[in-house]
């Protein structure tokens, strides 16, 4: 088991190393000098070459590249320009904001598209899985980032039930961090609602038509307790694939999402950082995001193995 | 002779060969959902290619004294916080919705096919191309394209190459696989063993047995961009204003939600209403051509 876990990560390496180059190499897209860019127009000749300075800029990119790997390896990423202290503590100060949120619109995700994806390919081609189906395809095509403005219009203004934005951390007031994370939770699942509901939904109709679950129902079990335990445990594999995937999209969905609720989290961190043309910054939140994305992959894998006896450790 | 009449010939079944357009026109026909998504999309390609001559007035014509009208005569939408017609803004912004979803899904095809079909084809080539695809493919798509965009600088068709780059390596994955099973089959072995020259057996044999899960896929990838585009403008590295897109217009809005929502509400329905069409018609595409896939609509 230990040595399928190491292996696994050992595979995850080329990729995670592939990942930090094009993290690092993001700032030599910029077309032009990115420092006159960051400093913008009418900043003295001085103030740019400040900029350069601290960015590396008169370094050869082979020199910053090696710059970057060296301090990476002490786990620096870097000034942000904007905030004028380093990434990673500006970062690790918003992650537990943004990690509250993901983990909430994760629960929401799980605990409604997973049984709209039963009930679904349960009780296929009738009006319930129709239902199922035109809300999981509404659910791909509204963007998440106006459903959640015109959740704010009408929840947060117009019926004034919950707060329009904002946040509060849990330890100031429980009941109000949940009342905050209610809209943008439900804006940022709605996408993965959907996607989790059409996989499952495919998934349970192909583990309904299997032989040991016409064995089941032919032994006088529940159809309840057949679905239950014998299908659903089937159909967790993938699932578990999609909900892993999900995690991902969700911590890049609050890139939008805490824009629109003025959420003070990694995801507004990062659109601000873009706004602000702060490279390291975008640069450090996209290789810890991705970094993050790849070791959750690796878990994935490992969680398969655990869920699906069928899985085997020793091979690839 | 077509890849997929020699797949007939040698008795086996091309995993992704087009069927002749008549045929496949005749069963998509039949095909409710879509037919709807299919007519949606199309209500939005007139919009957009006689946006022209649908304007009331000028797109980015602003007048001070008309800001923020409801939906009326003659501004059907209403006007925006600078006084532009709404309604002129959104069919023009339809065709740069629909332009860039289009470029993308054009530059995606053909990158991701090039890419696909030499990681598939030729063995040595796979391994290193294949891990830089997981690579690209290990960051959030959104996240991704705005770090590009940002880097690039936000114009029309930077957000293209922001959204192909991060849409390349999922084309090329699927191109991928389904070259390796052509490459497999008896009607490529055979022309092998003729002495046909590889860009040869790829062009006629290979490349059309892969056109339908690629199609497939592309129309995904039309919406997935219509919608990423709408985040990209929404966070301001999309097209610069005062160019119309959505995305700009729901920014835009988003400081009037009490006063005006139209402003918001309308290019979002826009942009909802166009994702659906096109993935209905994507959902459509896919039952018919790709018939392993059909358990998953039902």
């Amino acid at each position: 088991m230990i040595e399928f876990v190491l292996r696994r990560l050992l595979a995850a390496l080329p990729v995670l190393l592939l990942v930090s180059l094009i993290s690092a190499s993001i700032m030599e897209l910029v077309p032009g000098d990115p420092a006159a860019l960051i400093a913008g127009q009418g900043a003295t000749n001085i103030e740019i070459a400040n900029i350069r300075e601290q960015l590396g800029l008169n370094r050869s990119f082979v020199a910053r590249l090696g710059g970057w790997y060296h301090d990476l390896a002490r786990g620096d990423l870097g000034n942000s320009i904007l905030l004028n202290r380093p990434v990673t503590q500006a970062i690790a100060e918003r992650l537990p904001v943004t990690l509250a949120l993901a983990g909430f619109a994760l629960l929401l995700t799980v605990a409604v598209g997973l049984p709209c994806g039963v009930v679904a390919a349960v009780y296929a081609n009738t009006w319930i899985d129709q239902a199922v189906l035109t809300f999981a395809l509404i659910g791909v095509s509204v963007p998440n980032f106006w459903l959640g403005l015109m959740m704010i219009v009408l929840f947060g203004v117009m019926l004034d039930w919950l707060p329009a934005g904002g946040y509060v951390p849990f330890s100031d007031d429980p009941l109000g961090w949940v009342r905050c994370l209610i809209l943008p939770g439900i804006s940022l699942a709605l996408l993965q609602v959907g996607l989790l509901a059409r996989i499952t939904r495919a998934t349970m109709l192909e583990v309904l038509q299997q032989d040991y679950v016409r064995t089941a129902r032919a032994k006088g079990l529940p159809f309840i307790s057949v679905v239950g335990k014998h299908a659903l445990k089937n159909v967790m594999v993938p699932v578990i694939t999609v909900i892993g995937i999900s995690f991902g999209l969700l911590l890049s969905g609050s890139v939008v999402i805490e824009t629109v609720y003025s959420i003070p989290g990694m995801g507004r961190l990062l659109a601000n950082a873009v706004f602000g043309r702060d490279y390291p910054l975008i640069q450090g939140g996209l290789l810890l995001t991705a970094a993050v994305l790849v070791l959750l992959n690796v878990a994935v894998d490992v969680l398969y193995a655990v869920v699906d006896p069928r899985v085997k450790y020793d091979r690839r | 002779m077509t890849g997929a009449e020699a797949a007939a010939v040698a008795g086996e079944e091309a995993p992704g060969a087009l069927d002749k357009p008549v045929s496949l026109w005749r069963r998509l026909r039949r095909h409710r959902l879509c037919m709807t998504g299919a007519v949606i999309f199309g209500c939005v390609l007139l919009l957009a290619l006689f946006a022209d001559l649908l304007q009331v007035l000028p797109p980015e014509k602003m007048q001070v004294r008309l800001r923020f009208k409801t939906p009326d005569f003659p501004y059907p939408l209403g006007t925006d916080n600078y006084g532009r017609d709404i309604w002129s803004r959104l069919v023009h912004g339809a065709r740069l919705s629909l332009s860039i979803g289009f470029a993308v899904a054009l530059v995606t095809g053909i990158t991701g096919t090039l890419i696909g079909v030499a990681a598939g084809y030729f063995k040595r080539l796979d391994s290193p191309l294949m891990r830089s695809m997981d690579a690209l493919m290990a960051f959030p798509a959104i996240l991704l394209a705005i770090a590009i965009a940002a880097a690039l600088g936000p114009s029309a068709s930077n957000a293209v190459i922001a959204l192909s780059v991060v849409y390349t390596p999922r084309t090329a994955r699927i191109v991928r696989s389904t070259v390796l099973v052509v490459r497999e089959m008896d009607y490529v072995q055979a022309a092998r063993a003729c002495g046909g020259v590889d860009l040869w057996i790829i062009w006629r044999h290979v490349l059309p047995n892969c056109m339908a899960p690629l199609l497939v896929q592309l129309t995904f990838i039309f919406a997935y961009a219509i919608l990423a585009e709408a985040v990209l403008s929404f966070l301001g590295v999309g097209p610069p204003p005062p160019a119309p897109t959505w995305g700009s217009m729901i920014a835009e809005g988003k400081d009037y939600l009490r006063e005006a929502p139209h402003i918001c509400l309308i290019p979002g329905m826009a942009v909802a209403l166009v994702c659906l069409g096109i993935n209905l018609l994507g959902d459509g595409l896919r039952d018919v051509l790709d018939p392993r896939l059909r358990v998953q609509i039902g």
